[in-house]
């Protein structure tokens, strides 16, 4: 398939693994953080550790859209779709989310109306299909989905559409990984910069990461070759004593950004004082909510939103898994108590999630490096 | 300052408390030896999967309090649901090892029986129509355990409002597939619903198929060595449904592989007497039987994404979707495990045959990491490949 099997053809990913390599310093431990979800479900879903060298860690991000959403935020979801007449509006990823009282799933089941679509302007569909009701949208995401949503919030005022509303629950990206760098748990050498992200903000937000910390940054492409190859920039960087931010997606990141989807955004928009992520708890600046000239389509305010924190579970730590400090399997239940069947965090839930990644596809690490020493498996260069 | 309160309890403390009961009977008979050194991050690890196989060895429990969606699914929900609820009500020798069908002695004669409902949305599509799945899928379901589908009984449940034309549409497709597979529809029921009440028209079938040769067919057959093949390329029918649909405006040239297989499985058992089990790929998709043969036998199953046929405009669609066709469901194609050394023999069979031209050998039975399915990428690295959680793709067939 053209524009697919260029990016995850084999015999370039052994010739980068080579250069990789080659670039190890011996002795030295490596560890970057790949921010975005997306990346996490490549790197598993194709075995892509198995070129690395066991000097090289990936670190999983917190570049998860469901995974950040607290719990809390979730239960406030739960009641707007229980209220009188609402249809709920979701994306797919978030219908399995643990809230204190189950999830969308278990909440449809009991009988409330709540939809999947593929895009928010499906749900102004649904609005016009059914005047009598009110629907809402549960908008998550990073600056990638917060686009769609503003150009869904211009269209719903344009048409003066009266029965539907937003339940904004955007972030911002830049927040979380400073909260990152000035978490002191973690060492990390580079970052794996976020694709679809930087498509909207473009390269320069990331240039504190090199100047004020000193780290390389390369912003990378979703496919198993885009991957590869940054963390060879990522090398060469530190190799040549560079940091600085590099686009390794340029055939689809311009380096200042979309304006359009930008200005859509900051014209329906603004940001929160502050936001709580789970796991990394309150942030401030780290959200997006309905802008006052929008208010007509602001959930929040249309509904009496309980707004009630709600701890996660002792034996959870996505938190820590969120921040790159626990390997997915260091998590006291993962697997056990909490699994993609019946997930106690979000990490296990959304296929971006770390622990999701790492269980469904990932469960067998062990065996592999045995493999690759021995019986013919994917051999390290 | 907004008000806070405690974890909830409920479910997750349920679920932390099971947990933690089980770790401890586990922990009882191994005691830590004395003065061993702290174990390292691979140990630690191995420990770790040690303890996931254990919990995935519990005996499956329902945690919801109502049916979602993710029960119908095929996957680890339905497995959980159909163990936990109707093995436990029903549990006997004939329904234990959960085959496609039940084969039994009645006055002599080797039978095989099977049922299967349909409520696939919508109800005609690129290919065929609910019609032909209702008869196909029961043909299949005989056909890959080993048996000669012979009579089906056809029960409707028809939604107040339903076109009559659309019906007799259905019953000329039936009649056609039946013609098709060599078999009868003798006996039936009508049933009608007030509106709303059901999605125009649901139809269950049971089917009656004799078996004639001796041979055990099972996935708890499979054994180290054997040979993995897949019957044709994956995925169509799934794919023909969700564009079907019209909700995601994608266009493709794909139609639904609906199609009775007990032509190809016949000539497949009576060429490989080396044949230790067929599976029709259809909730679910192949990765799910991959799994079912991992676990009844006890064995690993190693396959290979590029040996693995998927159309291309399947592939795209997948893609765009961020699906997995291995999860996507088939409507006929068939899965067999053969002994290793009749693997070309059993290809050779079925390439032979006009449902089966683009079979391919897509993998292997090994002794290494008893129920787990490993993938080599086409990118040349190593996953695993699970049961399917949640439900991309809900009323399938």
């Amino acid at each position: 398939m053209r524009f697919v099997d260029e990016f995850r053809d084999a015999e370039k990913a052994h010739a980068l693994a080579a250069k990789i390599a080659a670039l190890c310093e011996p002795g030295r431990q490596y560890k970057f953080m790949e921010v975005c979800g997306g990346h996490t479900h490549t790197i598993y879903k194709h075995g892509l550790e198995d070129y690395l060298p066991e000097t090289i860690t990936l670190v999983h991000g917190p570049g998860c859209p469901v995974c950040v959403i607290p719990m809390g935020r979730v239960d406030d979801a739960m009641h707007l779709a229980a209220q009188p007449d609402v249809i709920m509006t979701s994306f797919g990823d978030m219908m399995r989310v643990p809230g204190s009282e189950g999830s969308f799933f278990d909440a449809k089941a009991r009988g409330t109306d709540i939809r999947m679509v593929y895009s928010p302007l499906d749900s102004l569909k649904i609005a016009r299909a059914n005047p009598d009701k009110r629907v809402v949208f549960m908008a998550i995401g990073f600056e990638t989905t917060a686009p769609s949503t503003a150009m869904t919030l211009l269209r719903a005022a344009a048409e003066g559409l009266r029965n539907f509303s937003v339940f904004c629950n955007h972030v911002t990206i830049i927040p979380a990984i400073k909260a990152i760098l000035d978490s002191p748990d973690l060492r990390l050498d580079g970052f794996i910069g976020p694709g679809h992200v930087s498509t909207v903000i473009g390269c320069r937000p990331y240039e504190f990461i090199a100047r004020d910390y000193d780290r390389p940054v390369v912003v990378a492409g979703f496919e198993p070759l885009d991957i590869l190859q940054s963390i060879y920039m990522l090398m060469l960087q530190l190799a040549e004593g560079r940091s600085q931010v590099e686009n390794q997606y340029s055939r689809v990141v311009p380096w200042n950004g979309n304006l359009v989807a930008l200005k859509a955004i900051s014209q329906t928009m603004e940001l929160r004082p502050y936001f709580e992520w789970r796991g990394l708890g309150f942030i401030s600046h780290s959200a997006l909510r309905v802008r006052d000239s929008y208010a007509a389509f602001d959930g929040e305010r249309l509904f009496e939103v309980p707004g009630v924190r709600v701890a996660d579970p002792k034996a959870c730590q996505c938190g820590e898994v969120l921040k790159g400090v626990l390997k997915p399997w260091e998590c006291k239940v993962f697997g056990t108590a909490c699994t993609p069947e019946t997930p106690i965090g979000t990490c296990m839930v959304s296929p971006e999630g770390a622990c999701a990644a790492y269980y469904n596809y990932g469960r067998m690490h062990r065996q592999r490096v045995a493999e690759a020493a021995g019986t013919g498996g994917v051999t390290h260069p | 300052m907004t008000a806070s309160r405690q974890p909830p309890g409920g479910w997750i403390a349920e679920a932390l408390r099971e947990h933690e009961e089980h770790e401890e009977h586990a922990g009882r008979g191994q005691p830590q030896r004395a003065g061993r050194r702290q174990p390292g991050a691979a140990d630690r690890e191995q420990q770790v999967l040690d303890r996931i196989d254990r919990a995935r060895k519990r005996r499956p429990r329902v945690r919801e309090d109502r049916i979602t969606m993710a029960h119908g699914a095929g996957g680890k929900a339905t497995h959980t649901l159909i163990e936990a609820i109707f093995l436990e009500a029903f549990r006997n020798p004939l329904l234990e090892p959960l085959e496609d069908a039940a084969s039994l002695r009645l006055g002599g004669a080797r039978l095989a029986l099977t049922t299967d409902s349909y409520v696939v949305s919508p109800l005609f599509f690129p290919g065929g129509c609910i019609g032909d799945l209702a008869v196909n899928g029961t043909v299949n379901d005989l056909s890959v355990v080993g048996a000669a589908p012979r009579f089906l009984s056809a029960g409707f449940i028809l939604e107040e409002g339903f076109p009559v034309a659309d019906l007799a549409r259905i019953a000329t497709a039936i009649r056609d597939a039946a013609d098709g597979a060599g078999v009868a529809v003798v006996t039936g029921d009508t049933k009608v619903v007030e509106r709303g009440k059901a999605d125009g028209c649901y139809i269950n079938t049971a089917g009656v198929g004799i078996v004639e040769r001796d041979a055990a067919l099972g996935v708890a057959q499979a054994r180290p060595g054997d040979a993995v093949l897949v019957s044709g390329p994956i995925g169509d029918h799934g794919v023909t449904i969700m564009l079907a649909r019209g909700e995601l405006d994608i266009e493709a040239d794909v139609s639904s592989d609906t199609a009775p297989l007990n032509g190809l499985a016949a000539a497949l058992a009576d060429a490989v007497p080396g044949l230790r089990a067929m599976r029709d790929a259809t909730r679910g998709g192949v990765a799910t039987i991959l799994n079912e043969i991992a676990r009844a036998a006890g064995v690993g199953v190693d396959v290979s994404e590029d040996d693995i046929p998927v159309r291309p405009a399947v592939r795209g669609a997948a893609e765009l979707l961020g699906i997995d066709p291995l999860y996507v469901a088939c409507e006929g194609r068939l899965v067999a495990v053969v002994d290793g050394g009749q693997a070309d023999a059993a290809l050779a069979v079925l390439r032979g045959h006009p449902l089966g031209a683009e079979a391919q050998i897509i993998g292997h039975v090994t002794g290494e990491l008893p129920g787990i399915v490993r993938l080599k990428t086409a990118f040349g690295g190593t996953r695993i490949v699970d049961l399917l959680v949640g439900d991309p793709l809900p009323r399938i067939c």
